[in-house]
């Protein structure tokens, strides 16, 4: 076999504007072959994406797979990395036999897909063939011949170590003595640490030496390693998906240094060259010079990670149970939404209050219960940063915090002033505990105390500093630099405040979108979102994903302020959009977990409404209660028939319990994404199953609003909803694991014990109650304007022409549902034409029965179906 | 009062006995009646408490349980109460009550809910077990208890590799702790010629008098005392363990090692404290131990980047000062300490995952880019060195690894050939010399069983040697321990012709149901795919967990574990060990720490980690 010599190897080292030192190879044979930054970069694509835990952002698990077609994508990633995709095989066989995957729809899904003839054969496949579900990845096949050839468990040796020195390098603020850091970066302060050290990370001389020599590369690491450039790719692939948590940490932190508080330079391929020395250093260290290459000998030709994916029948099938069991589901929901046009519109003159809440489908039953109570008022749901986005700065705080959707760069800073709260300690958290000396007298001072907190919080919980608490993002008696008086002022390179024209046009673009433009009620809420636990490192993700996973408590706030404005609301009435004088907006947040909710400036609504405020906050406080009713039924510790004082209690407390690993249950059940007027869904009780955001298309026939409020569907709410698809499919792989052994590393994720990789991905506290299915987006509007729509835009394009989401065009004047598949809309009939009516839902709730077990079949029975309310 | 003794060993016995038979489904029960009985024994022991209170602090000590006794031998649960008692018995309840109470909420719908209270309980009954204990077979016995049940918690995510790889790294070293404890209590019966209650350390002139005429061996069973307390306690240079035990659920980890697992190496230093407070070599030893531990722990400490570790190594820190006070007399002190650090590290460990959200909010409002210190090149190169020996945890682990297990490994992969099937004639060769020497031991002269038994037992431990090294069949493994057991059987036999047939019988009778039902499991097994090697792990407890249980209790029963007559046969075993016979001791002492350590990785190989069969979510080896 000839091979390719690479002669006179010249590298020569370039520091690049980041001052990282990139070794680039001089010689042409190198990049005609192996490209460390394209290999670099084709692993990035492929490792998960989450930030530090500070900061939850939702994403799709798989997203490196979106340019496929759902299934293709999927099992393309299952092939090649070992994920589990689907449900197994005899859970959707049970689901079946148990009747919620629906007879009429498999047989209609079956039809469709296969035709009538072979249907029948596919469905014995589905119901009786035995299949070999056996999953055998392709990673991880190059770098096992480690073990199989020298009996050497190579990461065994090598990993603690490297994530000890990971952690520590990036650790922001748990270790007492911070690693000693070379500006220029990891790689750098791991050679000053060799040098400056009696005592290194390496045992043998050559990996000392390799490390010290900067003209040392990758690649004449893997040469030393692996031998054979064809294989270099492979066996990277290999090592960096043997701890894919911590590598795609150092990925994301490469990409996106912001999200440090405490900067780091690091990059993926400093890690690499740790990770290659510290492999050459412990074989060098077991085996002296008695070990090869480890291509040598072995047929690597033939292997190709990449390699196109076979379709097996059993992918086949799997995905037409999945197919079914969606539809089982979206049936019933299209089904009950055609019922629609038997409601009469509410008569808009005497609308009582409004209220805008997040499109997150948690407050989908919280809106639900206002308008039972008062049927006459009127919800509406936006992405809960409002359409303001900005940089906030609490006072004494060093650092801002981004209140708007991850992707939005905002131009200005909010700042907070005039506060009367400082910030509180808990000295049991004090590091000083950990000291020999202080140490000791803590054990014998506060250890008592220790012991008396544990009591009181055991047996009456209250919030305090230890606690994550979504009211403590904002001081409510602080007021904040909104309105610049169109001065400019910059701080950090932003602009402190809005001007009056930025402010009117995020108010109109928000009013405008949500259908909101006359008619407004003397209050109109904007009620924000965030959510308070104890003892939750994840607690970002149950906060408010459009508010870059915090609280939206400021956001509510600015643009009720924005939208009180004299000068703005002067701008919008010549923009056509009069809001009248006895008209104001009131801010809020409503914690999710605790069910509360606060106002904000309540001191500045006028005399006159004041009265009208206090019976709307009586209204909130009885559809809070019903709501804390509502999620009591999926709680164990709450018994849904007591009083609903007491339930409220007991919901409050979960919020505040360290004990509580489920403060509560996050976006778990989301499915269905509805957008249009709040009209045609207001008769459906869809069990905070769906997000609701309002749009009126008859504000805007040319869909021109539309593809504003679109945009944000595919990447906040389909990553949401894949985000808790693939954590409950595979909660090992793709998931956080259960939350129990976690232990928090460097403030920045979570890992199983002391040795173990980071665990990106949901905990299977937050994800058992999630049926895995995908979005179904229903737009109320024709079915060409959405197709103009979706198509302006690529990468949102991409979410619906690849069946990520699923997307139904509502026709408003045909009352007809089309369905998009392969590039066009096709109409679509619901099966079933007959739903259930909730006449008493209070009874449903009390009657739910408890989960046996996290088993789907268990576990999700209480997703309950789309009824049509009384 | 004194009979009221009985009872704190009896509820944690029944809470755990009455928590197996309750259905794993019903939580609701499982919490109640670990609560119920954690109450009832806060409860008994607040009662107990005053009238101690009452009768101005008497000494109780009071002989229970005689498991045998015969012409010169005695072994008898004994059981006892001071003020060091008291203080561990008080913070002990305290923390297992609210542990429990905290768990019932926490643990809620996870796999293994019932699993894990039974645990706790079987831990809270081993831990009563040794502060109550007045001599050292009881302390022996809930020191056993204590440690299966770490090894079983800390295995408790059985599916994950981590998880089960550090349960047998961390009963390894308790094993080792076993054993010095087994010497400890041998010599102990040697130069006591009875089975010693600590009640009479407090007879300061039978002491003086049993010092001064058995100083050296005194010496070896505190040295042997204090291995078995540094141990526990994770005193330099064993630290390594205690973070990496730290993979059950995290009430676990503050219950354990955060408060009363690891200071078991505390209260075995103050219970014979009167016996050794006379001994300027053990209080040397503490006190280098302590310092050793202070400086290493706390520099370990300095570098920690995650919560748990941080605490672990604090927590060790704490406990090298303790170890301090005890050595310098300051009991009283050390009692308090014990209690404060206990629960402090407890309860920062419960609320570990709690300091993202605190320190990060800490960090947002008193960030502080402080600027790295300017020293002199001497001083930079000391921090630097600390800091990467601290980010490698003084090569502890390594260290316990290269010098402590991989010699065995490599004896026992050379002795590999014993196993062979060529080698078996040669084996039994060997046996039936040992069995002829015994019973025609009047033919030959004196001297010859003598010479024999230490070769005997060395065949023996041989075998356990090279199953422990194994990497093949797992049956065969299987039956190299119990042949090595049958050796090691024969040597004390031939050494020592007091060891009856009754006695025999006593031992024989649980490890002879224990290897047939070990073998049985292990035939099912094989049965389904024809692969039981031990190079890997299979996971087959996913398939068959209730084979897995028995399996276990088999490992347990044969291993001399106290819940068949084997485990006074063992003790009698080791009894009957003559002072003078030092290569017999010390095979057989090695022999009987490696039996459970080649059948526990049997276990694990074969029941635990990842199931080998991708037909469902797995999780990573490195997670």
């Amino acid at each position: 076999m000839a091979r390719k010599i690479i002669q006179q190897k010249k590298t020569e080292n370039i520091q690049n504007k980041n001052g990282h030192s990139v070794l680039t190879h001089g010689h042409i044979n190198v990049s005609d072959g192996f490209n460390i930054d394209n290999v670099l970069h084709h692993i990035k694509h492929y490792l998960p994406s989450q930030t530090p835990l500070k900061d939850f952002i939702h994403h799709n698990s798989l997203h490196a797979f979106q340019d496929k077609l759902f299934y293709e994508g999927i099992f393309t990633a299952a092939t090649i990395f070992g994920y589990q995709v689907t449900l197994e095989l005899k859970d959707y066989r049970q689901l079946y036999s148990e009747g919620r995957i629906r007879k009429d729809v498999v047989k209609e899904i079956v039809e469709k897909r296969k035709g009538v003839i072979s249907a029948d054969f596919w469905k014995s496949c589905m119901l009786e063939k035995k299949y070999d579900c056996h999953l055998a990845p392709r990673i991880g096949w190059l770098r096992s011949h480690w073990n199989t050839r020298l009996n050497f468990d190579i990461d065994n040796k090598v990993q603690p170590l490297l994530f000890r020195i990971l952690s520590s390098y990036l650790d922001q603020g748990i270790a007492i003595q911070k690693f000693p850091l070379n500006e220029k970066g990891f790689l750098a302060s791991i050679r000053d640490l060799q040098k400056n050290s009696g005592e290194g990370f390496f045992k043998t001389k050559r990996a000392k030496d390799l490390l010290l020599n900067e003209d040392i590369g990758v690649y004449e690491l893997l040469m030393i390693l692996v031998g054979n450039e064809s294989a270099f790719e492979h066996y990277l692939f290999d090592q960096q998906f043997s701890h894919r948590g911590w590598s795609g940490m150092v990925a994301t932190l490469e990409a996106k240094p912001d999200s440090l508080l405490d900067k780091r330079r690091i990059s993926l391929y400093d890690v690499v060259v740790l990770e290659l020395l510290l492999e050459i250093d412990a074989l060098d260290f077991y085996f002296k010079n008695r070990w090869n290459p480890l291509t040598i000998g072995l047929p690597i030709n033939s292997y190709n990670l990449f390699a196109p994916v076979q379709k097996g029948e059993v992918m086949e099938v799997l995905s037409l149970w999945q197919d079914a069991f969606e539809w089982s589901y979206y049936d019933d929901v299209l089904s009950g939404l055609s019922k629609g046009n038997l409601i009469k519109p509410t008569d808009p003159v005497d609308t009582s209050f409004q209220a805008m809440f997040c499109i997150d489908e948690r407050e989908c039953s919280l809106r639900r219960h206002i308008e039972s109570i008062d049927p006459k008022c009127e919800t509406f749901g936006s992405p809960g940063f409002f359409g303001v986005e900005f940089f906030f700065k609490p006072e004494h705080g060093k650092f801002t915090d981004k209140l708007c959707p991850a992707p939005v760069q905002p131009a200005y800073l909010i700042k907070e002033i005039n506060t009367s709260k400082h910030v509180e300690k808990d000295i049991l958290f004090d590091k000083q505990s950990y000291h020999p000396g202080k140490g000791w007298l803590y054990s014998l001072g506060i250890g008592f105390w220790a012991g008396i907190t544990l009591v009181k919080n055991l047996f009456f919980p209250k919030m305090s500093p230890a606690i994550s608490n979504a009211f403590g993002h904002m001081d409510a008696n602080g007021s904040l630099t909104i309105d610049s008086n169109d001065k400019m002022i910059l701080e950090d390179s932003l602009r402190v405040g809005f001007t009056t024209e930025d402010m009117a046009n995020r108010v109109e673009k928000l009013l405008r979108s949500i259908g909101l433009v006359s008619e407004f009620a003397p209050l109109v809420y904007a009620v924000a979102h965030g959510s308070s636990s104890a003892n939750n490192p994840h607690h970002g993700a149950h906060d408010c994903g459009a508010c870059s996973g915090r609280p939206g408590s400021i956001n509510a706030r600015v643009f009720a302020a924005m939208a009180n404005n004299e000068k703005v609301r002067s701008l919008l009435n010549e923009r056509g959009i009069k809001i009248p004088d006895s008209t104001f907006f009131v801010g809020g947040m409503h914690d999710t977990a605790s069910d509360m909710i606060e106002f904000s400036d309540v001191a500045y609504i006028p005399e006159l409404l004041k009265d009208l405020h206090k019976s709307n906050v009586i209204k909130f406080e009885q559809a809070l209660n019903k709501n804390a009713k509502e999620r009591s039924r999926r709680f164990a510790s709450i018994n849904s028939k007591d009083v609903l004082g007491n339930i409220r209690k007991a919901i409050n407390n979960r919020s505040v319990s360290f004990f509580e690993p489920r403060p509560e249950l996050g976006h778990g059940t989301n499915s269905v994404c509805i957008v249009g007027r709040r009209d045609i869904s207001k008769h459906l009780f869809l069990d905070r199953r769906a997000f609701l955001n309002s749009y009126d298309y008859r504000t805007d026939p040319e869909g021109k609003i539309l593809v504003d409020v679109l945009k944000p569907i595919g990447p906040v709410c389909g990553g949401i909803n894949l985000e808790y698809y693939f954590s409950r499919v595979d909660n090992h792989k793709l998931g956080a694991g259960t939350k129990l052994p976690h232990n928090v590393v460097g403030l920045i994720g979570v890992s199983n014990g002391c040795d173990g990789d980071l665990r990106p991905g949901l905990p299977v506290q937050m994800i058992e109650v999630h049926d895995p299915v995908r979005l179904l987006v229903v737009v109320e509007h024709r079915p060409e304007i959405v197709l103009k729509c979706i198509q302006s835009n690529s990468a949102m394009y991409e979410w619906f022409i690849n069946e990520w989401v699923h997307l139904i065009a509502f026709d408003p004047i045909e009352k007809k549902f089309f369905l998009f598949k392969n590039g066009e809309f096709t109409e679509y009939i619901p099966l079933r034409n007959h739903l259930g009516i909730l006449e008493n839902s209070e009874l449903l709730f009390e009657n739910a029965s408890l989960m046996d077990s996290a088993h789907i079949a268990d576990a999700t029975k209480e997703n309950l179906p789309v009824f049509v309310l009384n | 009062m004194t009979p009221l003794l009985h009872y704190f060993i009896l509820l944690p016995l029944v809470a755990f006995l009455i928590g197996l038979i309750i259905p794993g489904s019903k939580e609701k029960h499982i919490a109640f009646s670990t609560i119920m009985f954690s109450s009832a024994h806060l409860l008994l022991l607040l009662t107990f408490m005053s009238l101690w209170v009452y009768n101005s602090f008497p000494i109780v000590d009071e002989k229970s349980l005689v498991f045998i006794k015969a012409d010169d031998i005695e072994i008898f649960l004994d059981f006892y109460f001071d003020r060091i008692t008291c203080v561990f018995a008080l913070i002990g309840s305290i923390l297992m009550l609210l542990v429990s109470i905290f768990s019932r909420f926490y643990l809620h719908r996870e796999q293994g809910y019932k699993r894990f209270f039974s645990m706790i309980q079987l831990f809270f009954l081993g831990y009563n077990l040794i502060i109550f204990s007045g001599n050292y077979e009881s302390l022996f016995i809930g020191w056993e208890f204590i440690g299966i049940a770490s090894f079983l918690l800390i295995s408790f995510y059985r599916d994950r590799y981590l998880p089960v790889r550090n349960s047998i790294k961390v009963i390894s070293i308790y094993r080792l702790g076993d054993i010095a404890l087994i010497l400890a209590m041998w010599m102990s019966h040697h130069i006591w010629h009875e089975n010693i209650v600590f009640a009479k350390f407090n007879d300061p002139s039978l002491l003086s008098s049993h010092l001064s005429e058995h100083y050296p061996s005194a010496l070896f069973i505190m040295f042997m005392v204090v291995l078995a307390a540094m141990i526990k306690s994770g005193q330099f240079p064993f630290s390594s363990w205690l973070p990496r035990a730290m993979e059950g659920p995290t009430t676990s980890s503050g219950l354990f090692y955060g408060a009363l697992s690891s200071h078991i190496g505390v209260f075995l230093l103050l219970r014979t404290a009167k016996y050794w407070e006379t001994m300027p070599e053990i209080k040397f030893t503490l006190i280098v131990v302590g310092i050793l531990t202070i400086i290493v722990a706390a520099s370990i400490t300095q570098v920690q980047s995650t919560i748990k570790s941080q605490i672990a190594y604090s927590s060790i820190t704490q406990m090298g000062i303790i170890f301090l006070e005890i050595a310098l007399g300051w009991h009283a002190l050390a009692l308090l300490h014990f209690a404060g650090n206990a629960l402090l590290r407890t309860y920062q460990l419960l609320v570990s995952p709690a300091v993202l959200n605190y320190l990060v909010h800490d960090q947002f409002y008193n960030y502080d880019p402080s600027e790295p210190v300017k020293t002199n090149l001497g001083f930079k190169k000391l921090r630097s060195t600390l800091y990467v020996l601290g980010i490698k945890e003084w090569n502890l682990d390594f260290f316990q690894y290269r010098y402590l297990w991989s010699p065995f490994k490599w004896i026992g992969k050379k002795s590999g050939f014993l196993g062979n099937r060529k080698a078996l004639p040669f084996v039994l060769a060997i046996f039936l010399c040992g069995i002829g020497i015994h019973f025609f031991r009047d033919e030959w002269p004196p001297i010859i069983p003598v010479f024999a038994a230490p070769v005997i037992a060395l065949t023996g431990f041989l075998l356990i040697l090279s199953s422990f090294s194994n990497s093949g069949n797992a049956i065969s493994a299987w039956v190299h321990v119990v042949m090595g057991q049958l050796f090691v059987l024969l040597s004390v036999m031939l050494s020592n012709t007091d060891f009856g047939y009754h006695f025999i019988l006593l031992w024989g009778s649980g490890v002879f149901i224990a290897s047939i039902a070990g073998f049985w499991c292990l035939w099912l097994i094989q049965k389904i795919d024809n692969d039981i090697l031990l190079n890997r792990y299979h996971g087959y407890v996913y398939e068959r967990p209730v084979i897995a249980v028995v399996f276990l209790l088999s490992c347990l029963a044969f291993a001399g574990f106290p819940i068949t007559p084997t485990f006074v046969g063992v003790d009698l075993l080791f009894s009957h060990v003559d002072k003078q016979h030092i290569g017999l001791i010390v095979f057989v002492s090695l022999a009987f720490l490696f039996t459970e350590l080649a059948l526990l990785r049997i276990y694990i190989r074969i029941f635990l980690g990842q199931h080998k069969k991708m037909t469902h979510a797995i999780a990573y080896k490195s997670s």
